[in-house]
């Protein structure tokens, strides 16, 4: 017998930060996308590391 | 010929081993005192706890390392600084106690023109009863020892899930004044990707507790960060990953007690609760590993030369002020002890002029709030400074001559939420300057052109080279010295 569903309880921990969309959930693995992040990553990490040495 | 005393090897202390030792090796005299006979690339250690590194990935032997140098390397702890030597003889010693088997227990008095301070914590548990592995109930990342042991009992959890019982696994920090929620948060996220590769997700209620305030704090009293077309508190984001992955949190708590298989906790309220575990990881809080110091006529100057919570007073200002007249210029430059200049602490040991998170307390008076972060990336750009004034002043500088502020430099964590190669993610955080500078950035405190956030691959990634960057730098293999700290 199938499981009668229920209305999802409101007013919970979980209920209410933003959940990331199914392209954002495919985005973060998709290869080429984070190719690229990876070579962003990189360059802010550069100019975070120059402006951190004196 | 001038002598610099480096105690300890971890990240800050071997950063200016191996930078003094390239820059002064040949004509002075370097010596590095470690109790530990390996070096331990930390943040790998919680792909340790879960089981998909070895200790071998993540250490190596230290005086094998330093044999490659003209560095010497003592297997011993220090026990006391003498910052004037004595009414017969002025030169400065420390003396050390050794942990190598061969010489165990012998003690020894160690001259030093210029001392570096990089002893890193003292591992608290005691903080907190019945926490950490060698006393308590919970397990611990802290060292690669610690993380075998974590592995070995997360292991057995998964065995039991498997057998159909459900299981509570709580992950986070075991004392209100803790710091390295870093740590911890990448280890709760490495045990839920374990958990669904093993396909007991389902059977496990997953708990993050810490002392933070809300959720994305890290010590650093939060951060902003631009997303789609907000400035947005890291928490959001933090929050968001929690509820993704199905985990539960408690924040503003303050770990009082674990037993075995339950913890007592109170939270800012101050209302008292506990929690059932089957498997629980708490970071302890940090202290400083108690070394003395004694002036020429051998009287106890501890208290002049270490903060109460033992950590070496450096160059900042120490002046107690609430939290709304706490400036970034407070936060020590130079890393040098006032009275004594050739000593300097750096990374971990030395002690911050506050936190950088707005302190809180409950309303029984306990204290609940993170202390403030400085290892990784900030200990070794540091560790560097000092060691590059150190290098100026041996060849005739009068001050130091590099300095490396918390909150005049930026930091990057590439924090894992699961390991994979093309199914991994990493959190990758950077943030400029750590400690908030609100004269310069009077908005957030923070440059928001470099403090910023993102989960992907990319970030599994990164923290896969960085992971094989340092341990090859660390080793100092062939041009070390042309990577990034």
């Amino acid at each position: 017998m199938a499981v009668k569903a229920t209305n999802k309880e409101p007013y919970q921990q979980a209920y209410y930060p933003p959940a990331p969309t199914g392209w954002t959930k495919y985005m973060r693995t998709s290869l080429i996308w984070q190719s690229i992040r990876f070579i962003v990553i990189n360059l802010k990490m550069l100019k975070l590391m120059s402006k951190s040495h004196h | 010929m001038s002598r610099i005393v480096i105690l300890g090897a971890g990240i800050s202390g071997h950063t200016a081993a191996r930078y003094l030792n390239k820059w002064l090796g040949k004509k002075h005299e370097v010596i590095v005192v470690s109790p530990n006979a390996k070096w331990n690339w930390i943040p790998s250690n919680i792909w340790v706890g879960v089981g998909q590194m070895t200790e071998e990935d993540v250490t190596f032997d230290l005086a094998e390392v330093y044999k490659k140098t003209n560095a010497t390397f003592l297997q011993a702890k220090g026990l006391s600084i003498n910052p004037e030597g004595t009414r017969e003889n002025p030169t400065p010693f420390v003396t050390v106690e050794y942990t190598l088997p061969e010489k165990a227990g012998e003690k020894e008095n160690v001259e030093y023109d210029y001392l570096i301070n990089a002893t890193g914590p003292k591992l608290n548990f005691g903080a907190t009863e019945g926490l950490g592995p060698d006393h308590g109930h919970t397990v611990s990342v802290c060292t690669a020892g610690h993380a075998i042991e974590a592995n070995e009992k997360l292991q057995a959890v998964i065995e039991r899930m498997r057998a159909g019982e459900r299981c509570t696994l709580v992950v986070g920090t075991g004392h209100g004044m803790c710091t390295c929620q870093g740590a911890a948060f990448e280890y709760i996220y490495n045990i839920d990707h374990i958990l669904r590769d093993e396909g007991v997700r389902d059977m496990a209620r997953i708990v993050w507790i810490s002392n933070e305030y809300e959720l994305g704090d890290f010590g650093m009293g939060g951060v902003h960060i631009k997303r789609g077309g907000y400035v947005t508190n890291g928490k959001t984001f933090a929050e968001s990953l929690m509820v993704e992955r199905g985990i539960e949190w408690i924040t503003r708590a303050h770990v009082k007690k674990v037993e075995a298989g339950l913890i007592h906790y109170e939270i800012l309220d101050g209302t008292f609760h506990e929690l059932e575990f089957d498997f629980s990881m708490l970071i302890p809080p940090f202290a400083g590993v108690g070394l003395k110091a004694f002036d020429a006529a051998g009287e106890d100057i501890t208290a002049n030369v270490f903060a109460p919570n033992g950590f070496m007073k450096v160059d900042a200002d120490y002046t107690p002020r609430p939290y709304a007249e706490w400036s970034a210029q407070d936060w020590p430059r130079k890393y040098q002890n006032p009275t004594y200049k050739n000593m300097f602490a750096v990374g971990i040991a030395f002690a911050p002029p506050h936190p950088i998170s707005k302190p809180m307390q409950s309303a029984n008076g306990t204290a609940i709030n993170p202390t403030p972060p400085r290892t990784g990336m900030p200990s070794a750009t540091m560790a560097k400074a000092v060691a590059q004034s150190i290098r100026d002043m041996v060849n005739g500088a009068a001050e130091p001559t590099h300095t490396a502020s918390m909150a005049e430099m930026g930091a990057a964590c590439v924090a894992s939420t699961g390991s994979g190669m093309f199914d991994g993610t990493a959190a990758t955080m950077t943030v400029f300057p750590v400690v908030p500078d609100f004269d310069a950035y009077p908005e957030h405190g923070r440059d928001l052109g470099l403090t910023t956030g993102e989960i992907g691959l990319a970030g599994h990634w990164m923290k896969y080279i960085l992971h094989h960057t340092f341990i090859y730098q660390a080793k100092l293999k062939p041009g070390w010295s042309i990577l990034p700290d």
